[in-house]
C-alpha cells in the first residue's frame, strides 16, 4: 500500500506540471502570438479609452440607444447569472407581459405587434450581447424621436442596422443578430 | 426558415460526430494498447521518459485490487490538493483579484465535484476562485479525472478480451496514455480554435469599462481557454465563469458552441470504435454506438419538440428564457442533451427555464446512469454493465448460460453489475427524498410547485450520476447541499468504478468459450432492441414515479394555465 501511494503521489506530481502548468502556459504564449485580441478579451478601444467589449453586452437605458435583451445582472457580470425561472412560475409570465408592454409604449408600437422572444425573455449569461434584426428595427420610431432625425438620417439608421446584422456563421451555424454595443457605437458615429 | 437551419445543424452535427468517433476510435486503439500511431514521433520519447525518471515498469501489470487501490490513493490526493488550495488561496499567487478563501464546506463539495469528473459547482468561478485554483487545482482534475475513466474502462476490457489471465494492466501506464494521447492533443486543438473565436486566455486582472452610458463594468478575465476544452473533452463541465458556455467569453460564437458540443460526445463515441477494435468486433461497436444514437436522437427530437410547442403560453414565437441570441432554441436543446447523455454537465443556456419536458428529457438522460455517450471511459462501463445484464436476462429466457465474448456470465459479475447500476438510484431517491422532506432542504429552492421538486431531484440526479449540471434556481451552496451532495458525487464515482473492477478482476480468470450455433449473438438487431429495453425498464422506471410528479405534472399544469 505504501509503494502504491508513493507511485500516486508522483504521477500526481507529473500531472499537475503537465496539465496544470505547461498545458495552460503553452496555451497562453500560443495564443496571446496568434490571437492577441481575442486572448485578451475582444476590447473595444475609442480615443485610446476601453469602452467595452464586442463579446460582452452593456446596458443601454437612455432612450437615444438601441437597448439590449432583459438582463437579471444588469449587464454587470460579478458574477454573471441568469433567472433561472421556471416556465411555471407565475413571476416570469408577470415578467414577460411587463416587457411586452414597456417595449411598445417606449417605442410607440401598435397594441398588435408580435414582440420578438428575446425582448421579453431575459438571457442566460446576462450579458448576451446580441439582439435580432427585427428587434432593432422595432426600436427605430424611438431613436428618430429622441434625437431628432430628419427623413434621410432616418433611413440612414435603417440601412445601419442591415449592415450590422451579422449573419450565421459559415451560412450555416447560429442565427442573425446585431450586436447592439458595435450598433450604438456606429448609431453615435453617424449622427454627431 | 429557422426549421429548415436547424434540421441542417443536426444532420451535420450528426454526421461529423459519427466520422470523428470512428476516425478516432482507430487512433485511439492503436495509442491506448501502446501500438505505434500518428502521434507516436511527437508523443512516443515524452511517454517512454516519463516512465524512466518515475520508475514506471511499462510491462508490469496489476490485478484488480491493486489497480483499485492505485486509484483510491491518486483521487484521494486529488481531493486533499484540490481542498488545500482553496482553503488557502489568499496566501496563493495567481489572485490578482485578491479573492478570500473558500468556505470549507463549499470546498469540500468543490474538491468532490472535480475529482470525480462531476464539476457541480455551488460557486460562481468569476467571484469565488482564483487563476491559481482553477488551472493547478481544477485544470488538473479536468484532466486526471477523465483519464481515471479511460483508465477503468481499458482494465474491463482487458478482463473481457484476455483469456485465463491474473492482471488487467498498469494503472500509471493508463493514465500516462490517457493524457498524453487522447486527452491533451485534442484540447490543444480546441483551446486555440476557440481563442480564434474569441475566448479569454490571459492571467491580467479583470478589466474595468467604462461604458458608453458612463457607468462601470467590471470584465472578468482569466486563463479560460485552456480550461474550457478540457472541460468539454474531457466530460467534464465545469465552467470557467458562473454561467458556464452561456457566457460570451466561454462560448462567443456558434462556431466555438459547435466545437464544444461535438466536444461533449467526440471522445466517448471513439471510446465506443476503439472497444469494437478491441473485441476484434467492429459490428459491436456499431450496435453499441446505434443505441446510443436512438437515445440521443429522441432525445433532441422530444425537447425540441417541446421548447416550439410551449413558447404559445408565452404568445412569443420562441422560448428565449436562459438562452442566448447567438445560439438559438435548437443550439440550447443540442446541448441540453448533449450534455446530460454525456456526464458533462456543462450548459450554454439555463435548463431551469426550458420548457418541463425538456427538463424531463435531460433527467432521464442522467437517470439512465450516463451511458447513452456517457463520461470518457465511465459512460462505456456502465453500458458495458447492462450489456452483462441484458445478456443474462436474454440467456435465461433461452435456457442457456449467458455468454459475453466467449465468456461465461455468472452469478458474481450479476451481483456486481446490479449493485453498480443501482447505487446512483438509491442515491437520487434517498437525498431527494431527504431534501423535499426537510426544512433546510425546500428553503434552497426558487420556483415553487412541482418544478421545485424538479430541482432537488435534478441536483441529486446530477451529483449521483458524476454530471455536474443544475436547475440553477437551486441554492446549492449551504451545508446541507454541499455535503449531501458532496457524498452523493463520491457514491455514483466510487460505487460504479468499485464493481466494474470486480467484475473485470473476476472475468479475467475465465477461459474463452468458443462461440457455437446456441451461442446467442450479441450483434444483431434484436440484441440491441433488448439492450435498449433493458436500460429504459431499469434506468427510467425506477424514475418514473418522482418524474410523474416533478416535470410530468408541471407540464400538465402549464397547459391548463396554471402558475405558481
Amino acid at each position: 500500500m505504501k509503494k502504491i501511494f508513493i507511485q500516486s503521489l508522483k504521477m500526481f506530481f507529473l500531472m499537475t506540471l503537465l496539465t496544470g502548468i505547461i498545458y495552460p502556459l503553452f496555451i497562453t504564449v500560443f495564443g496571446q502570438l496568434l490571437f492577441s485580441y481575442q486572448a485578451n478579451g475582444s476590447m473595444i478601444l475609442k480615443d485610446e479609452k476601453l469602452i467595452g467589449s464586442k463579446l460582452i453586452g452593456q446596458n443601454f437605458a437612455d432612450s437615444i440607444y438601441f437597448h439590449p435583451r432583459p438582463s437579471v445582472i444588469t449587464y454587470n457580470p460579478m458574477p454573471s447569472g441568469a433567472s433561472n425561472l421556471a416556465l411555471s412560475n407565475a413571476t416570469l409570465h408577470e415578467q414577460v407581459n411587463d416587457r411586452k408592454k414597456i417595449f411598445k409604449e417606449e417605442n410607440y408600437l401598435v397594441d398588435t405587434v408580435l414582440i420578438p422572444s428575446e425582448i421579453i425573455f431575459s438571457s442566460g449569461s446576462g450579458v448576451d450581447p446580441h439582439i435580432s434584426k427585427e428587434a432593432a428595427i422595432l426600436q427605430i420610431p424611438r431613436i428618430i424621436k429622441s434625437r431628432l432625425l430628419n427623413s434621410e438620417e432616418s433611413k440612414k439608421v435603417f440601412s445601419l442596422i442591415t449592415s450590422q446584422t451579422e449573419s450565421r456563421q459559415f451560412g450555416i451555424l447560429g442565427g442573425e443578430v446585431v450586436n447592439v454595443l458595435e450598433l450604438n457605437i456606429k448609431l453615435d458615429e453617424l449622427i454627431k | 426558415m429557422n426549421f429548415l437551419f436547424d434540421t441542417i445543424q443536426f444532420v451535420l452535427f450528426l454526421v461529423v460526430l459519427t466520422s470523428g468517433s470512428v476516425f478516432f476510435g482507430g487512433l485511439f486503439y492503436k495509442a491506448l494498447i501502446g501500438e505505434r500511431n500518428l502521434l507516436s514521433p511527437i508523443l512516443l520519447k515524452p511517454e517512454k521518459f516519463i516512465y524512466k525518471i518515475f520508475r514506471i515498469d511499462e510491462k508490469y501489470e496489476m490485478d484488480w485490487k491493486e489497480y483499485l487501490k492505485g486509484i483510491l490513493s491518486f483521487s484521494f490526493l486529488s481531493f486533499l490538493f484540490v481542498l488545500a488550495i482553496q482553503l488557502l488561496q489568499q496566501y496563493l499567487p495567481l489572485n490578482p483579484q485578491n479573492i478570500s478563501n473558500v468556505e470549507f464546506f463549499l470546498a469540500f463539495n468543490t474538491a468532490v465535484s472535480f475529482m470525480t469528473n462531476t464539476n457541480w459547482q455551488a460557486y460562481s468561478g468569476e467571484s469565488t476562485l482564483s487563476y491559481f485554483v482553477q488551472m493547478i487545482g481544477l485544470t488538473v482534475q479536468n484532466f486526471v479525472s477523465a483519464a481515471i475513466g479511460l483508465s477503468v474502462l481499458l482494465a474491463l476490457i482487458r478482463g473481457i478480451t484476455i483469456r485465463q489471465g491474473k492482471t488487467i494492466g498498469n494503472l500509471w501506464v493508463d493514465l500516462t496514455r490517457s493524457v498524453l494521447y487522447v486527452l491533451m492533443p485534442l484540447s490543444i486543438i480546441l483551446a486555440i480554435l476557440l481563442i480564434s473565436q474569441g475566448v479569454v486566455q490571459t492571467f491580467d486582472s479583470y478589466t474595468t469599462v467604462q461604458t458608453i452610458e458612463g457607468s462601470n463594468q467590471i470584465i472578468p478575465l482569466g486563463p479560460a481557454a485552456s480550461q474550457i476544452a478540457i472541460k468539454q473533452l474531457g466530460t467534464n463541465g465545469g465552467g470557467f465563469f458562473g454561467v458556464n458556455s452561456a457566457f460570451p467569453y466561454e462560448n462567443p460564437t456558434p462556431f466555438s458552441n459547435f466545437l464544444q458540443v461535438l466536444s461533449i460526445l467526440l471522445i466517448p463515441g471513439a471510446l465506443v470504435f476503439t472497444y469494437g477494435k478491441m473485441l476484434s468486433n467492429k459490428k459491436h461497436a456499431w450496435l453499441i454506438f446505434g443505441v446510443m444514437m436512438f437515445a440521443f436522437c429522441s432525445g433532441i427530437i422530444v425537447s425540441y419538440w417541446s421548447e416550439v410547442s410551449n413558447s404559445s403560453t408565452f404568445h412569443s414565437s420562441e422560448l428565449m428564457e436562459g438562452k442566448e441570441m447567438r445560439f438559438g432554441v435548437f443550439n440550447s436543446v443540442l446541448w441540453s442533451v448533449a450534455t446530460t447523455v454525456a456526464s458533462n454537465g456543462s450548459v450554454n443556456a439555463m435548463h431551469s427555464s426550458m420548457s418541463s419536458i425538456s427538463g424531463m428529457v435531460e433527467l432521464i438522460n442522467m437517470q439512465l446512469g450516463e451511458i447513452i455517450f456517457g463520461g470518457i471511459g465511465s459512460g462505456l462501463y456502465g453500458m458495458i454493465l447492462f450489456i452483462l445484464l441484458t445478456v443474462f436476462i436474454s440467456g435465461l429466457m433461452v435456457g442457456r448460460t449467458p455468454e459475453y465474448f466467449g465468456k461465461k456470465i455468472e452469478a458474481y459479475e450479476i451481483k456486481w453489475a446490479i449493485i453498480g447500476i443501482l447505487i446512483p438510484s438509491v442515491v437520487i431517491l434517498f437525498f431527494t427524498a431527504i431534501g423535499v422532506t426537510t426544512n433546510v432542504g425546500l428553503s434552497s429552492i426558487l420556483n415553487k410547485g412541482p418544478h421545485g421538486l424538479s430541482e432537488i431531484l435534478y441536483a441529486f440526479t446530477s451529483g449521483a450520476n458524476n454530471n455536474g449540471s443544475a436547475f440553477a434556481g437551486l441554492n446549492a451552496n449551504t451545508n446541507f447541499y454541499n455535503i449531501l451532495i458532496g457524498f452523493a458525487m463520491l457514491l455514483g464515482r466510487f460505487g460504479v468504478i468499485i464493481p466494474v473492477l470486480a467484475i473485470a478482476g473476476n472475468l479475467v480468470k475465465k477461459n474463452i468459450t468458443p462461440e457455437t450455433s446456441g451461442t446467442l449473438s450479441t450483434n444483431n438487431f434484436l440484441f440491441g432492441f433488448l439492450l435498449l429495453s433493458v436500460i429504459i425498464i431499469v434506468g427510467a422506471l425506477t424514475f418514473f414515479p418522482a418524474l410523474s410528479i416533478g416535470p410530468i405534472i408541471e407540464h400538465l399544469l402549464i397547459k391548463s394555465g396554471y402558475t405558481f
